[in-house]
């Protein structure tokens, strides 16, 4: 059966009309979207069963390098057509980096100013890239975690309400509509309505609720699974530990037909070996992705799991995510394999 | 040694909730015992198994990185201030 999973760079817009990729783009933000789906195979050799694939959607395609891009222009867009976002009001928000740096991005490209609130302990890389796209970093306490940043958000608001409008990721359904609207069919197309499961990390809960939702709706049958770290101590940027943190509004578990722990560690050393092995530098949410991944497929007689790839590693070369790397090699591979035997 | 210990909010359910606490040692590593004993949980969220500090996890001594002192060797002072901070920062 020959089978040909297409990658392309479209507007979403087009996203399920038009499967022929833009040639040329006249904003940043028609390039957003329409990420390329790529076949783990390597890494995975000899670990399924011949009918089932593993397929990792490349988040950091996107213009602003992360799968945030599709959120973030969706909350705007959202925002202007209701009137909450008008000329004169400024974009603020709390966030971790990579939603930071797409509405900062967005923001740029619409004229909107955008000032961010994050935890200190965020990537150097992060930080640089919001200010160069011109937007304004406040930190918070880096011992109260993302946490911190959502609260202290809320009392620069209080403090000046009209001056303000806030996506609030965590709490707008604008941020699961973009996945739904353009992550959802953006995959049915990719697999030609093939896939069986779908899994993606939990941060805000966005992607895998409006991601999952769209392909709930083609095909019922289809298993949606969300990832999170396996305890509230974790160093999985983007993550979020459901148990131990504020529940995002948009983030509805009964949706979820399971949900997987993954350790820290083994998240970082399948960064090492998607990089050596698979040549794709990732960044720890990926990795933590893809053993979810591996997990389910290697209980599967056959399936098409499809997982997605929030970003790209390079905003994490100075972050912890690489202490000690060096000592990795694959022959540590099958070791950490086979904590996933089914 | 009595020094004091900034705990992050990950960890303050083995602190019944406090944002810092004593503890007592020479090193870094006898701090941790020691804050092991009173808090029963946090050596293992700090310590993997071969006892190294996790890589995702951060401790500063009077605001240094341990990383770059002796590591868990790092030998303290009454008063010194420890901070444990996550190396990210959660959510997107």
């Amino acid at each position: 059966m020959a089978t040909t999973f297409q990658s392309s760079l479209r507007s979403p817009a087009d996203a399920s009309e038009n499967p022929v990729p833009a040639a040329r783009a006249t904003s940043a933000l028609d390039l957003i979207g329409n990420t390329p789906l790529l076949e783990i195979t390597r890494l995975t050799a000899g670990l399924t069963r011949p009918g089932v694939r593993i397929f990792a959607k490349l988040e950091g395609f996107n213009p602003g390098g992360s799968v945030k891009d599709r959120p973030a222009l969706g909350m705007i867009r959202a925002g202007l057509e209701r009137g909450d976002l008008k000329p004169g009001k400024v974009i603020i928000d709390s966030t971790s980096g990579n939603t930071g740096i797409a509405l900062a991005l967005v923001g740029t490209v619409m004229g909107y100013p955008v000032e961010l609130v994050m935890a200190a302990n965020v990537s150097r890389e992060r930080k640089k890239i919001i200010e160069a796209f011109g937007a304004k970093a406040i930190y918070s306490d880096p011992l109260e975690s993302s946490d911190g940043a959502i609260r202290m958000c809320r009392k620069i608001i209080a403090e000046n309400p009209d001056r303000y409008f806030k996506p609030d990721q965590y709490n707008n359904e604008a941020n699961a509509r973009a996945h739904f609207d353009t992550t959802g069919p953006e995959i049915w197309r990719q697999t030609q309505g093939r896939v069986t499961h779908f899994i993606a990390g939990i941060g805000t809960g966005g992607t895998v609720m409006g991601t999952g939702r769209y392909l709930k709706s083609r095909n019922r049958s289809i298993k949606v699974i969300a990832v999170e770290p396996d305890d509230a101590m974790h160093g999985l940027e983007g993550l979020k530990h459901m148990a131990s943190s504020i529940v995002p509004g948009i983030y509805h578990e009964h949706e979820l037909d399971d949900k997987i722990p993954i350790e820290t560690e083994d998240a970082y050393e399948m960064v090492y070996a998607l990089g050596q092995v698979e040549g794709i530098l990732v960044g720890q949410s990926s990795g933590a992705a893809l053993l979810a991944a591996i997990k389910v497929a290697r209980g599967l007689k056959e399936g098409c799991v499809v997982t997605i790839f929030p970003d790209f590693g390079d905003k994490y070369l100075s972050t912890n995510l690489w202490i000690g790397w060096q000592a990795w090699n694959r022959e540590r591979l099958p070791q950490l394999l086979k904590k996933w035997n089914p | 040694m009595s020094v004091r210990v900034r705990v992050p909010t990950p960890l303050r359910k083995f602190t019944a909730g406090s944002e810092e606490v004593a503890a007592a040692g020479e090193s870094i590593r006898s701090v941790i015992e020691d804050l092991e004993r009173n808090h029963p949980g946090m050596r293992e969220r700090l310590l993997d198994d071969k006892g190294e500090v996790r890589r995702f996890v951060n401790i500063y001594l009077n605001g240094d990185d341990i990383r770059f002192l002796d590591q868990l060797n790092s030998r303290v002072k009454d008063g010194d201030d420890i901070s444990i901070v996550p190396a990210i920062a959660g959510g997107r």
